[in-house]
């Protein structure tokens, strides 16, 4: 599965650290989905640069739902309880929820962590990719999904709606 | 004591993390750095668990000088196919060694000698 721009994408209801459902739904002007998890450098470096849109756009209605799919038993740092703790330690301001069956990984055809898709209000996918150009270049904020976002709420087309997703590969279960 | 150019270089990296290609040019530019630019630089690839367990490979990519891992992993890291993190010299992540970091390593595993061609 491969979503392009335009594509209505996939809903899903996962369990979030403590083991509610948080659900993809309507009502938010933009939702950032963000497959990522918890032993890959490329998503710790990328992962301030994430929370920082998070809280900068959460006063315009944008919801961010960070996603960690991995296979847990291969790759024991991306456990529920290791994205609890990281949880409890402060590093999340919105929900991250565990796709522990990898269905909404596989259905959204997220291929590496970070993966980045931004998702209008009517439910269709306008960007997908990287966050910004350069993991080791924390100036860049995250330009690829600020400037989605900044788009999409002014109701304007994603001038590059696709990047290539850079990062560790998602870890599948055999 | 032998050579720089006689030491073994390796780059040990798994195919599954895209961050070799960037740590072999790093190398590359250390090693320049310290007046070794041809030292040789064998590339390895890691494909599977079995083998990370036997090379106590931690990650990909992984340094070595003569089986020494110029920026070594936190005691009890488990090997595995996976992508290495590491830690800017400001404390950031990054999926390769701070540049300057595994410079200055190299130059104490290659020897006192190891610099003199790029002064």
């Amino acid at each position: 599965m491969t979503l392009r721009p335009g594509d209505a994408v996939p809903g899903f209801t996962l369990p979030d650290t403590d083991g509610a459902p948080v659900a993809l739904q309507a009502g938010a002007a933009a939702t950032v989905v963000v497959f990522t998890c918890n032993h890959c450098p490329y998503a710790l470096a990328w992962h301030g640069r994430i929370e920082a849109v998070s809280r900068d756009y959460a006063s315009r209605g944008v919801r961010m739902l960070q996603i960690c799919s991995n296979d847990a038993e291969r790759y024991p740092r991306d456990a529920p309880e290791a994205m609890r703790a990281r949880v409890q330690a402060g590093e999340f301001s919105g929900p991250y929820l565990h796709d522990a069956t990898q269905e909404v990984a596989r259905a959204w055809g997220a291929k590496v962590t970070p993966d980045v898709f931004v998702v209008d209000s009517g439910g269709r996918l306008v960007y997908r990719g990287a966050p910004d150009a350069d993991h080791r270049d924390e100036s860049l904020r995250a330009a690829y999904v600020r400037t989605a976002l900044d788009a999409v709420l002014q109701g304007n087309a994603v001038a590059e709606p696709l990047t290539k997703p850079v990062g560790c590969s998602i870890k599948w279960r055999s | 004591m032998a050579s720089a150019d006689a030491r073994s270089i390796e780059l040990l990296y798994w195919e599954g993390c895209p961050s070799h290609p960037q740590a072999l040019a790093e190398l590359r530019d250390a090693l320049s750095e310290l007046g070794r630019p041809d030292a040789a630089v064998a590339l390895r690839r890691v494909a599977s668990e079995a083998e990370a367990a036997s090379l106590g490979f931690c990650g990909s990519p992984t340094i070595r000088v003569d089986g020494v891992d110029p920026v070594p992993p936190p005691p009890g890291e488990p090997t595995g196919l996976t992508c290495r993190v590491y830690r800017l010299a400001d404390g950031r992540y990054s999926p390769t060694p701070d540049p300057g970091l595994l410079r200055e390593a190299l130059e104490r595993l290659l020897g006192p000698g190891a610099a003199e061609g790029a002064r």
